[in-house]
């Protein structure tokens, strides 16, 4: 077989969606370019939704409020616990409510800024356009943002920013917009307009004369796989972070829609841009299943520190003032804790390469709120932060009001996905991308409070306006069913799939393939990559998959309940996707955002951009498992927000 | 520590389920609740037994998935979600008895898997607030005192994982119902709709299958996010409002 990391560059990715004209009226040129549909015309048209978080849940309560017939599918037994439920910190908007300086061309800069310069304008600057609608719409459903004592809303600060624009919910704000969206929806199937099918997970998309016709799922109950029909698809299915084994990620969120996606057709944008997460607690031993994060909003009233001695294993409170390192407010001065979060993940793991950090196997840093209590009073800390201290306190039986937290980096959520264009359609026609399952707006790094930001203004606004264009210029153009080849065909691979990784009868359980996967992934395509590193996954991805297809073990049947099987199925994905990670990782011989190459970096240390060479967005066209992909690139122009060397010192 | 673990298994909703012993061993006090039963289910899987199934996701104590009850109570001693419950709140020895929720409304898919679509089904008949996307007047248009947004949380904070269901003895749904109710009445955007939702919310509520109402308070005991047993005489004053105002 030929080498992988032989690929080849194909013609240029380019956004023919993306009006051109000053970057402020782009929106409303695309919106007004756009073909509408007849509302009595829209009831003809089928839309599936694959998803119910943010994205999903608010695209398919919208299409359906707009007349379209939707049909939406979770794995969830309810759409009410997709992962965007456990965002804790908040959610940006550029209302400018405190009269700070804030501004959507402030939001759109800070954005752009914090991606490190590898997102595309048009796009950010549309999402901050409608953040300031998100905020009234979510207001008008009954989300319980904070408010003062005047009634009106509060807001808070987050990394990477200088203004408060974050608007919040106590640590739940994932929760109670994600309660917002799952509303609206139940209200649309209430009414007929949405069918959902809860418990049932796509493992394949259908593709009819080069379109998007519909996808195969499989109930999870009774292991039927059917397949099901449309005039187009949208996946909302969320990122690729548990390819790492070890996430914040709830445990059963996969990349199976999106890579099965990519198979049939779809471009992988910057799989390698993974955002590690600074303020997660770290990890207890080898029985750990996931990472918790601690809302970055801690950052605000919290100090991060390390001994200034290596090895000091004094407790904390034994360490006196002068031989602390509060390391972010030396090193970065202007931006002091609240630096951006690839920023801080790379600062801590530093601090503890050179033996200072602190915990089990000195794998932590302090976030320290001493200071904080001194200064607001325990109550107001406990009003701020209460839930989240509680949580951490009942899974490390330590008390963080009397003892420092202890916090390390862990993998959080993933810029790359599937490449989508302005109007967030894939590159197969009819397959359209949202929320955290494409690639387009946060770049190499996302800003804390941007994920949800991003996900409803793509659900509620941005997909519910440009697929009307896609339907408009596709009417009907045939009906497709079980029958017809293409189906059968997608239909019977599924099936061979599931029955192979039933008949294997191995001696390894999918659980062990995930975690020699994921730890291969931290290791070398973690927080700090190198070639040789790289080089070495990319040698061992395809021993490892070797393997997978000779000892898996799964139990039980396919027409069952079986979620050894669903493990088993979501790992045959990632086993390829990592390969993919590593590649682009190792072809981008830059450090940008969260993509840090070791070989690329300033005299002090800082990630090096090397803009003349690396200016795109990477867009990988798969060609067959284990075979070199074609790269398409991207070129990005910045008309307004100029690329520097990020400074937050 | 080493356990016994007395676990409910049933193959399906037709057949007959019941209690099978497991040992386990070499079991941390930091490890959750859930990693001992991940411990044990490798174990099985390399034995060439079906594993344990269970719901869970986020692990982290807000998606509501897990859902066992564990001793006799729903998710367990702590008064948390079984995936942040952690075994340093059992002893070396212990023998633990795991079975899934028990509710009509709940039936059995496997195991300790339940089927909740019912909860789903309430909040469609009214736990909404009618807004369509583009329809919001601006966020600042309509002030809510603090009071009433502090009091809309707290309701809102139900995270529909059943436990209150499982811990009642009559099987109601009463302080998830009330739980939603008094979230959406209690603000001005919800006013509207205020007696049709607690009307119809309580009529689909019944329609599942869910039990009357006693007060003996076992859901608030058992509800991992605090939702105060006086929810539900508050959703029962908006439901009399509701029936005098309303001629339906």
């Amino acid at each position: 077989m030929p080498d992988y990391t032989q690929y080849r560059t194909g013609e240029p990715a380019v956004d023919t969606k993306a009006p051109a004209g000053p970057v402020a009226d782009r929106w409303d040129t695309r919106r007004f370019q756009a073909k509408l549909v007849n509302p009595a015309n829209r009831r003809k048209h089928t839309v599936i939704v694959v998803g119910t978080g943010l994205a999903g849940g608010a695209a398919g309560a919208t299409l359906a409020e707009q007349g379209y017939h939707v049909v939406q599918f979770c794995f969830q037994d309810s759409p009410r616990r997709a992962h965007s439920v456990a965002a804790q910190g908040g959610i940006n908007a550029a209302k400018n409510y405190r009269n700070d300086g804030d501004s959507i061309h402030r939001l759109f800069y800070d954005t752009v800024k914090g991606g490190d310069f590898r997102a595309r304008e048009s796009n950010v600057h549309r999402l901050a356009q409608i953040s300031v609608e998100i905020i009234d719409q979510c207001v008008a459903q009954g989300v319980p943002f904070a408010r003062e004592y005047g009634g009106l809303l509060d807001n808070r600060s987050f990394g990477g920013v200088q203004v408060s624009r974050t608007f919040y919910a106590r640590g739940q704000t994932g929760q109670q917009l994600l309660l917002g969206a799952y509303q609206a929806l139940s209200r649309q199937i209430a009414a007929g307009g949405v069918e959902l099918h809860a418990r049932t997970e796509m493992l394949d998309l259908i593709v009819v004369d080069g379109k998007a016709r519909g996808i195969v799922a499989r109930d999870l109950v009774t292991g039927k796989i059917d397949s099901y029909f449309a005039d187009a698809v949208v996946l909302a299915t969320g990122g690729y972070g548990n390819v790492f084994y070890l996430s914040t990620n709830a445990m059963n969120s996969n990349a199976t829609a999106v890579w099965r996606a990519h198979r049939r057709g779809a471009y992988f944008a910057n799989p390698c841009f993974t955002q590690i997460h600074p303020t997660c607690i770290p990890r207890t031993g080898d029985h750990q299943s996931k990472l918790t994060l601690m809302s970055e909003s801690l950052r605000n009233d919290g100090r991060i520190w390390v001994p200034r001695a290596k090895g000091d294993d004094r407790p904390a409170n034994q360490i006196p003032e002068d031989e602390r390192d509060y390391y972010l407010e030396r090193l970065y001065p202007a931006f002091g804790n609240l630096v951006p979060r690839d920023i801080a993940s790379r600062a801590a793991k530093n601090v503890c390469d050179e033996g200072r950090g602190v915990g089990p196997g000195g794998q932590g840093v302090y976030l320290d709120f001493a200071e904080a209590i001194g200064r607001m009073g325990r109550k107001a800390v406990e009003a701020k932060y209460g839930n989240l201290f509680d949580m951490y306190q009942r899974i490390t039986d330590e008390d963080p009001y009397t003892v420092p937290m202890r916090i390390y980096p862990a993998v959080h959520y993933t810029m790359g996905g599937l490449w989508v264009d302005y109007d967030l359609q894939t590159t197969i026609p009819g397959l359209f991308a949202i929320g955290e399952a494409n690639f387009s707006d946060h770049g190499a790094n996302r800003l804390g409070a941007s994920a949800l930001m991003q996900g409803l203004a793509d659900g509620y606004f941005v997909l519910p306006a440009t697929i009307n264009d896609y339907l408009a210029r596709n009417p009907h153009t045939g009906t497709v069913d079980a029958q017809h080849p293409a189906v059968a065909e997608t239909v019977a691979e599924t099936e061979d799939r599931i029955n192979l990784l039933l008949s294997v009868d191995g001696d390894r359980t999918p659980d062990s393939f995930h975690r020699e996967i994921g730890e291969l992934m931290w290791e070398y395509c973690g927080m700090a990559r190198t070639e040789d590193g790289l080089r070495t996954a990319l040698a061992r991805i395809p021993e490892i998959r070797e393997e997978f297809w000779r000892r898996i073990k799964v139990p039980g049947t396919g027409e069952q309940f079986n979620q050894s099987l669903e493990k088993a199925n979501r790992i045959v994905d990632y086993l390829e996707l990592a390969e993919l990670m590593c590649l682009d990782a190792l072809h981008r011989a830059e450090s940008c955002g969260g993509h840090f190459r070791a070989e690329s970096q300033t005299p002090d240390g800082e990630a090096e951009r090397r803009d003349e060479e690396f200016s795109y967005a990477a867009a990988w066209e798969f060609t067959a498992t284990g075979a070199a992909p074609v790269l398409h690139k991207e070129d990005l122009v910045f008309e307004y927000v100029h690329p520097t060397q990020r400074s937050y010192a | 520590m080493k356990l016994t673990l007395r676990v409910w298994r049933q193959r399906n909703a037709e057949e007959p389920g019941a209690m099978a012993t497991y040992e386990v061993d070499g079991i941390s006090a930091d490890m959750s609740f859930l990693e001992m039963l991940d411990t044990l289910n490798e174990e099985l899987t390399l034995a060439g037994d079906e594993p344990v199934a269970f719901d869970h996701d986020c692990r982290e104590g807000i998606c509501g998935a897990c859902s066992l009850v564990i001793n006799g109570d729903a998710h367990g001693p702590e008064r948390t979600t079984t995936c942040q419950l952690h075994m340093r709140s059992f002893a070396d020895g212990d023998t633990i008895d795991i079975e899934p929720w028990r509710a009509s409304a709940f039936p059995v898919i496997k195991d300790l898997v339940v089927d909740r679509s019912s909860f789903d089904r309430i909040i469609q008949s009214g736990g909404y607030i009618s807004a369509a996307t583009g329809t919001a007047p601006d966020a600042h248009a309509t002030p809510v005192p603090k009071p009433d947004a502090d009091f809309a949380f707290e309701h809102a904070e139900c995270i529909g994982c059943g436990a209150c269901v499982a811990a009642c003895p009559n099987g109601s749904a009463m302080l998830f119902t009330s739980a939603k109710v008094n979230h959406l009445n209690v603000l001005p955007q919800g006013a509207p709709e205020r007696e049709t939702r607690v009307l119809d919310m309580v009529a689909q509520m019944d329609d599942e299958g869910f039990g009357g109402c006693t007060l003996t308070g076992e859901c608030a005991t058992a509800c991992p996010k605090g939702i105060p047993l006086p929810s539900i005489a508050a959703m029962n004053r908006e439901w009399l409002r509701a029936t005098r105002k309303v001629r339906r």
